[in-house]
């Protein structure tokens, strides 16, 4: 590798976890002023303009709270589940593409932290890990109840991976690729043209059941109300009910990270990742740049694009929160065994014969 | 790609120290977790080999499913405690265990020292693997035609082991059984 290549991998990777690190405190105050509109409060506004630095003195004050460990607990397990919970919500956003392959000083660099021919199996594998930060947190806090939260977790979060997984099989059926770069080239292409309105092939109008079933697996996966039984606090006992101070701060950063992976994902597959929004492109060309200051204002667009789609997902996810009651324990596992995994199988049905047809 | 001899035996070193531990620490579920890191050390040497596939199904499969279900079976059935009772070992058994470990070694040792490196299989080298669109393409592509039959087979086991499950789960009790329990809680309540 030349120098230049390990200044833009190292920039990628700089940029991807930079953001993905800021995402927990922003996403906090968004979930906290969103929770106060739609129950008619005021919410944080006491620290900057509409309280926008109220996480400044939060984790101020998470990381100089008194780090109490309680005797009972296996010290060193104990010490790493909330890490483990946070590598695994790091990693997974390396395969997502965040703009068109660039060229500098005549080399192509492509807009994704790490280019794997096995694509979202990445995601997949990296999801199945988050379950240890959850098992072993609750196994080494030495307590019955954060057992038995952690058991069901971990359980909730087992059975929706396969929905997950399945769902996401359409997909690869009608644009015959697991990478997500080529994915979202391809989610480009043009699908109806109704006048002046082109309709692009994006994954949601191809796969709408599969979509919705993403959707809600994806909730499940990052453990969100109305799936988040692993926390739980009102009636039952969450996994991380030994932790305190910033390890419990670390179990939420990991949460929202969680969220941004997801919403990254929804955004990615389905809804043309880093495809521009409607206008842009308009706008891009009638600017009539030269070729460098094209690429790189395009690469701008992009990036304004895909944060933009998964900003509307991240708000999704606190929307839903705030609106949808909590499963209970025996109707989550309904939900997932009886009903989306028959779904999700149904979807690769449909999309089979669709695809023998000749329909997409 | 060719594999960088640091990173390897990063990742190999890692391996060999978590089996160590996976063998010497005395709670199960630690022993588990360890197993888990040695799965995810042969990952990262799969990785760096360009074999994205296998390093992607190593951490499904195995970290991620098997592994998951280990955990819960030994949580579930309160094994931890109960399970590694250290007897002292005669010396008899020992000698036995000591002389396989040479003979295993010895036979490693050969089988490293006698075997030459044949090239790919048919025409699967590297560079036409690549042309053709990857390995995850090609192996499915294959899987999915030439090798539809073991593959659905191979389902069709699962299958069965499913249904097993299911039916051993949900067997009924025999009535004696049943009448057994119910007499004995009600001469424990007496």
């Amino acid at each position: 590798m030349t120098a230049l290549e390990w200044y833009v991998t190292a920039g990628k990777i700089g940029l991807v976890i930079g953001l993905l690190m800021t995402v927990a405190p922003i996403m906090n105050w968004v979930e906290r002023r969103g929770a106060a509109i739609i129950q008619n409060r005021v919410g944080p506004n006491r620290i900057g303009p509409f309280g926008i630095f109220q996480a400044i003195p939060d984790a101020i004050k998470f990381l100089f709270k008194e780090d109490s460990i309680p005797g009972h607990v296996n010290g060193f397990y104990y010490f790493i589940a909330p890490i483990i919970v946070l590598i695994p919500a790091c990693m997974t956003f390396a395969v997502i593409p965040f703009g068109d392959p660039i060229t500098i000083m005549g080399q192509t660099f492509k807009m994704q932290t790490a280019d794997l021919n096995v694509g979202f199996l990445y995601i997949f594998a990296m999801a199945s890990l988050g379950v240890y930060g959850l098992i072993i947190g609750g196994w080494a806090s030495n307590n019955k109840f954060a057992l038995l939260g952690s058991m069901r977790s971990s359980s909730q979060m087992i059975s929706y991976e396969l929905s997950l997984g399945l769902s996401v099989i359409g997909l690869v059926m009608v644009f015959s690729t697991v990478e997500l770069g080529p994915m979202v080239q391809k989610q480009a292409d043009v699908m109806w043209q109704l006048g002046p309105i082109a309709i692009p092939r994006w994954g949601i109008f191809i796969q709408p059941l599969g979509c919705l079933i993403f959707v809600i697996a994806s909730f499940a996966e990052a453990n969100r109300l109305p799936f988040d039984l692993p926390e739980g606090e009102p009636e039952i006992v969450g996994f991380h009910v030994e932790y305190g101070s910033m390890k419990f701060a670390t179990f939420m950063m990991g949460e929202y990270m969680n969220m941004a992976v997801a919403s990254g994902l929804i955004a990615t597959l389905y809804f043309g990742g880093y495809q521009m929004l409607p206008g842009m492109g308009t706008l891009l060309d009638s600017l009539q740049l030269s070729p460098a200051a094209y690429m790189w204002s395009k690469l701008a667009l992009q990036n304004i694009s895909l944060a933009f789609k998964v900003g509307l997902f991240m708000w999704l996810f606190v929307w839903v929160r705030w609106t949808v009651p909590r499963f209970r324990y025996d109707q989550l596992m309904d939900l997932g065994w009886k009903m989306l995994f028959p779904l999700a199988l149904l979807n690769v049905f449909i999309t089979a014969v669709m695809i023998y047809l000749g329909w997409v | 790609m060719e594999i960088n001899p640091a990173f390897f035996y990063i990742f190999a070193g890692l391996a060999i120290a978590f089996s160590l531990l996976v063998v010497i620490k005395k709670s199960a579920i630690a022993s588990a977790f360890n197993l888990v890191c040695v799965f995810f050390s042969f990952a990262g040497i799969y990785a760096m080999m360009d074999a994205h596939l296998i390093a992607a199904i190593q951490i499904i499969v195995y970290a991620g499913a098997v592994m998951v279900l280990f955990l819960f079976v030994i949580m579930l059935l309160n094994a931890d405690n109960a399970a590694f009772d250290m007897h002292p070992i005669g010396r008899g058994k020992r000698l036995v265990s000591a002389s396989f470990v040479v003979v295993m070694a010895g036979m490693f040792i050969w089988v490293f020292k006698n075997t030459t490196y044949l090239g790919p299989i048919s025409n699967f080298s590297n560079a036409n693997v690549e042309a053709a669109g990857g390995n995850t393409q090609v192996l499915s592509e294959l899987m999915f035609s030439e090798y539809i039959l073991p593959f659905e087979l191979t389902s069709v086991l699962l299958l069965a082991a499913i249904i097993g499950t299911i039916a051993i789960a949900k067997r009924k009790k025999p009535a004696a059984l049943l009448n057994g329990g119910s007499a004995a809680k009600g001469g424990n309540a007496q």
